[in-house]
């Protein structure tokens, strides 16, 4: 509920700035204007600044970037408070797919007001845009994206301030192993770019340990041959490298054929919405993220800043804006003094500190295991896996 | 019923469709559209201006996107990408029509088609080789004709709408064989395809765009344009910093299959397949291979589907996955053919346009845009049943028919159609 | 490849392969009826079963909450005979919209052929996108705090609140049978058994089968074309109600888009059987839900779609006309 009434308000915001800029002729270039929310510029000697967002804000994933934009709009909104110059936020609705992504990418590097870009927000509209924003020289900070992949490329603009999957992979191999003590593990992926990487990582950490793997379809909603096969195999473990739907469609007709082994999945899978597709055959279920759960005093200015409650990536979010703000604090105006600036940033945020090595990833990580109990994913008290 | 089905052929098809023409369109109200109207005006001018206004407005299309006139440019997307994904759809649309609108085979899974030209390119010039852009096109061209022809082979013998599961099967099973197959990337798609070769200094990314030289785009000011110096296109580059050339790739691809179908419809090729369409029976006893043209159509549209997929892998972002290849856009595919005119070339150009334009300009809406379409649709085939233009060979068979009618007495009489 | 899988656990997959695959053919019934008396791809009926899926899962938001429980199919009985009736009367609901709006309108027109299958993908789009808008639409109307519980996360998945625990009914070769597949497979053969029967020995089966046959003959002998399509529309919204419902029984959730990838399913299982008979789409439909599962079992779960178009094609290779390939109206009283 609190997602579509966000969403409203996102598109009540993007409609009233636009009507606002029409109304006092901007002097934008005639670009990228209708999106934004807030217009950068302020003191006279300013020239106008703008960070820009590239993401899912409508479509079936919607929320999770909705979840972005609080967090940037809070560190941008921080910033202006004693800024003179003043740093706007333009945001891109990518829908999550990686066809509508280029476009996107082509208008945010054709906007010469814009100086950095958080996001793309998933791996595969990363890998698609990628290219674009390195030989148009955009810096950019990824909150979410987290396909090993993408920093294997060679794009020396593309940074992520989370974890990637092959740190993720190795944790959920170590906990099923000594926190599960699990001796057959089943593992199955939903054949996305994503989950095999993640999967891959689980299988090869496990080693032995693996019983048998098997590959579902996106949107697949009847599970009996693979609830089949786990029973078969009498796994006491089984990993599921995807999203929250088939993640919870999986679990429920497992435990509706009498299986009664774990059930651990990655963050694809860590949302509410697995607990309300599984129902109570959720409880127990293992969740895990590189991610910890936003402080409370942060979740609190969060909520006064935009009037949302904090979620998923929302702090990762935070942190990316942090840096291109303190880059402008700095005086980097230059594309390249930018991505330089990233490079060597070495700071605390409030997702942990951050720091970037020389293919763009973050330096240090913590994986979090999220159980669900009585119905409910324990937010509050994730396990961190060493 | 099975006469005035007979005398609506050969009025069709023969000389006597000028002659019926003429009538229909006294006879039968309405008829004749603003559309027919207009061109019997263009008819109507010298050769010379005719040429001269055509070329005109080639040059316009092309620079479209550099004129970014007002109200159609679109705001929040980038108004290249745009105009390129608009010229690809719209290729796309020129080649199914050929199945559905020239040969009448409903095809639900031309994406296959598109993958195929996509993946071919992806694997020969990134994945497993590193060819050029220009030598893997044809190549992909022809491996796409190639499984034209292969799965026309057996499914043609297949009628009506058991074709259309069939090819909606195959569609399907293309991209899930993509999907799982780890020789072509699997899920992780293919990256990194070639950009096609540049004219000038290449580009030194990321902080070099190259070129020889750049051209601004205008900007507008109401109705007084400018130049946009924030806006400039690297001639000739295909980089990251403008989708314009590729934008004009695509349309000059675009132009030269438009000359190529129309050179084929006009010939002995494209009256078999009117024949063939309108009764495959009739059509085989009077001595046309129906079968061997059947095949041509499939395999002639199967290549530009090809075309446009490989065009479509080099594109900007130079990376494909299956993900870009859902059931679904082969449903959008065969909604551009019909809301343009099935059977029309120029109908095909503005269904692909409208169809890949639309959702783009009014991104604000973003959330109504698929109801809005679903609408569109089934509001279109009541008033325009025959599509936004029309082929002029359905418009003469409507108006032969509504002569019959007038004839036997029959006027607007209901029948079972659907 | 792993033949040893699918010989070991046969039993297991053949049952809930048939389960899966009654309720392909109960959805499929729709497409072959509307196809047998119009030769039109009805292909929004896979909404018409959506709908009916929502039906299924709003009766138990209201009749039991929305808070998460796990039952026996004993223990929810009651409330699973409302949810099948809400669900056939919403999916004949939407059947008879559509024939409305849809496909009327196009019939008065004299409108070609394709365009409706234009018209109904249209029809398709719209129906999907306002149940993922239902949140907005309720919201012009003041109700979307009324009506909280149903329309919430319009674009996400919405499940069933009540999961259902099969209970073993009794064992074979060391299989034992849930009685959820049971219940599926059995109430799908007796409404079809039902459906079969109406359609050859009632007077409004006649009509149906008539109109099948030759349209204007069987307007010439006074049967009333408009009532007959209209009927056979909502026959098949009744069929596709109660697969809605058996389909809840089974997966427990469904959403918005749900319609469309289980719609091109169950149409396959129709063309498999022959389109435009009935009997073919009990058989396509089976032979589909079988197959899928072992193909899944021997290539992979990634793989069951590739099968089960393969064996399409295959089929309709051999047999142009599927595996039945008699038409609606041929079949004899």
């Amino acid at each position: 509920m609190n997602r579509t009434t966000r969403t409203w308000r996102v598109g009540a915001v993007a409609m009233a700035a636009g009507l606002a800029l029409t109304a006092c002729g901007s002097s934008d270039d005639g670009g990228g204007s209708g999106d934004s929310s807030s217009s950068g510029g302020g003191g006279s000697d300013c020239t106008e600044q703008n960070l820009a967002f590239l993401g899912a804000l409508t479509g079936d994933a919607g929320a999770l970037g909705v979840n972005m934009t609080n967090g940037i709009q809070l560190a941008v909104d921080e910033y202006n408070k004693d800024a003179e110059c003043k740093v706007g936020l333009k945001k891109f609705d990518s829908q999550g797919s990686p066809d509508k992504a280029p476009a996107l990418a082509t208008q945010i590097v054709g906007d010469d007001t814009i100086i950095g870009l958080v996001g793309p927000g998933f791996s595969g509209e990363s890998l698609a845009t990628g290219k674009t924003f390195f030989e148009a020289g955009m810096p950019s900070v990824s909150p979410s994206a987290t396909n090993v992949t993408i920093t294997d490329q060679g794009w020396t603009t593309w940074h992520r301030v989370i974890g990637n999957d092959n740190a993720q992979g190795e944790a959920d191999a170590k906990y099923l192993m000594d926190t599960v003590k699990a001796k057959k593990v089943y593992v199955v992926d939903d054949a996305q770019d994503y989950s095999v990487g993640l999967s891959t990582v689980v299988k090869d950490s496990l080693g032995s340990a693996v019983t048998g793997s098997d590959q579902i379809q996106v949107g697949q909603t009847d599970m009996s041959a693979v609830v089949t096969k786990v029973t078969a195999a009498k796994a006491d473990a089984v990993f599921y490298g995807g999203y929250y739907t088939e993640a919870g469609l999986l679990v429920k007709q497992l435990r509706q054929a009498g299986w009664k082994g774990t059930f651990m999945s990655g963050d694809g899978s860590q949302d509410p919405a697995f607990v309300k597709v599984a129902g109570q055959a959720a409880n127990g279920a293992v969740l895990s993220a590189p991610a910890a759960p936003a402080p409370a005093d942060f979740a609190a200015k969060v909520k006064e800043a935009t009037g949302n409650d904090a979620g998923l990536y929302t702090t990762q979010s935070y942190d990316a804006a942090n840096i291109f703000l303190q880059a402008i604090k700095d005086g980097k105006t230059e594309p390249k003094d930018i991505n330089d600036f990233i490079g060597s940033y070495d700071s605390e945020g409030v997702s942990g500190p951050i720091s970037f090595d020389e293919k763009g990833d973050i330096k240090t990580s913590k994986i979090y295991a999220y159980e669900v109990k009585n119905g409910k994913m324990d937010v509050e008290n994730p396990t961190a896996i060493e | 019923m099975g006469v005035v089905e007979n005398l609506r052929q050969n009025a069709a098809s023969s000389g006597a469709a000028a002659r019926l023409r003429e009538g229909g369109a006294t006879a039968g109200r309405g008829v004749r559209t603003g559309l027919e109207r207009m061109h019997d005006g263009w008819a109507r001018l010298p050769r010379g201006a005719r040429i001269a206004l055509t070329v005109l407005l080639v040059i316009l299309v092309y620079l479209l996107p550099l004129i970014r006139p007002p109200v159609i440019t679109t705001q929040q997307i980038d108004f290249g990408g745009v105009m390129f994904g608009v010229a690809a759809l719209a290729l796309v649309a020129v080649g199914l029509n050929i199945v559905i609108g020239y040969a009448g085979l409903l095809d639900l899974g031309y994406v296959g088609f598109y993958a195929i030209g996509a993946y071919t390119t992806g694997v020969l010039t990134s994945l497993h080789a590193s060819w050029p852009f220009f030598l893997a096109l044809p190549v992909a061209v022809g491996v796409t004709m190639f499984s034209g022809l292969l799965l026309g082979w057996p499914t043609l013998r297949v009628r009506g709408d058991y074709l259309a599961i069939v090819t909606l099967g195959f569609g399907e099973i293309i991209r899930l064989a993509v999907t799982n197959l780890g020789w072509v990337g699997a899920a992780r798609g293919i990256k990194d395809i070639p950009h096609p070769p540049n004219i000038g200094p290449d580009p030194e990314p990321p902080f070099g765009t190259g070129g020889l030289f750049n051209i601004p785009a205008l900007q507008w000011d109401g109705l007084v344009p400018s130049l946009d110096t924030g806006r400039e296109t690297p001639f000739l580059v295909f980089g990251a910093v403008s989708a314009v050339p590729y934008y004009w790739l695509v349309l000059s691809f675009l132009i030269l299959i438009l000359f190529a179908d129309r050179l084929v419809k006009d010939s002995r090729v494209g009256r078999a397949w009117e024949a063939t369409r309108e009764d495959e029976d009739a059509a085989e006893l009077m001595g046309v291979p129906t079968f061997r043209f059947k095949l041509l159509a499939f395999a002639l549209g199967a290549a530009i589907g090809g075309l446009s997929g490989s065009l479509y892998a080099s594109s900007q972002s130079g990376y494909i996955n299956p993900q870009s290849f859902p059931l679904l856009l082969s449903i959008l595919f065969v909604a551009a053919v019909f809301v343009g005119g099935a059977g029309s070339r120029w109908g095909a150009v503005v269904g692909g346009t409208l169809v890949a334009y639309l959702p783009e300009r009014f991104r604000e809406f973003a959330d109504w845009r698929l109801l809005v379409f679903g609408l569109a649709l089934m509001i279109l085939p009541v008033y325009r049943p025959e599509g936004l233009v029309p082929a002029r060979r359905t418009l003469r068979a409507r108006a032969a028919d509504k002569e019959i009618e007038h004839l036997e007495g029959r006027d607007e009489a209901p029948r079972q159609v659907v | 490849m792993n033949f040893s899988f699918l010989f070991n656990n046969i039993i297991e997959l053949s049952i809930t392969g048939l389960a899966l695959g009654a309720i392909y053919a109960l959805v499929a019934l729709g497409y072959t009826m509307v196809y047998g008396v119009l030769q039109l791809i009805n292909f929004a009926h896979s909404e018409v079963f959506m709908y009916g899926t929502f039906a299924v899962a709003w009766v138990f938001v209201l009749l039991h909450g929305t808070e998460p429980a796990t039952q026996t199919l004993g223990g929810t009985a009651g409330l699973l005979v409302v949810a099948i009736l809400a669900a056939m009367a919403m999916s004949a609901l939407i059947a008879l919209l559509l024939e409305r709006v849809a496909y009327r309108p196009l019939l008065k027109r004299k409108a070609p052929r394709l365009m409706a299958l234009i018209s109904a993908i249209g029809a398709s789009f719209a129906l999907s996108e306002l149940m993922g808008l239902r949140d907005r639409v309720a919201g012009w109307f003041g109700l979307r705090e009324a009506l909280g519980p149903y329309v919430a996360n319009a674009r996400d998945i919405y499940p069933n609140p009540v999961t259902i625990q099969p209970q073993t009914v009794f064992t074979i070769g060391g299989y034992g049978v849930k009685d959820v597949d049971l219940l599926v497979i059995v109430a799908s053969l007796l409404m079809m058994l039902a459906l079969d029967q109406f359609v050859r020995r009632t007077r409004f089966g006649r009509g149906i089968r008539a109109v099948a046959q030759d349209p204007e003959s069987a307007a010439l002998m006074g049967v009333n074309a408009t009532r007959v399509i209209r009927g056979t529309f909502v026959l098949g919204g009744i069929m596709a109600g109660a697969a809605a419902a058996f389909y809840m029984l089974k997966v427990g959730s469904t959403r918005q888009n749900t319609g469309f990838i289980f719609g091109v399913k169950a149409f396959t299982a129709a063309v498999l059987g022959g389109i435009g008979n009935l009997r073919g789409a009990l058989v396509g439909g089976l032979v589909l839900g079988v197959t899928e599962n072992y193909g899944a079992a021997i290539f992979g779960s990634q793989w069951k779609d590739v099968v089960a178009f393969v064996l399409l094609v295959l089929i309709l290779l051999v047999r142009p006309t599927g595996i039945l390939g008699e038409s609606l109206g041929k079949a004899r009283a």
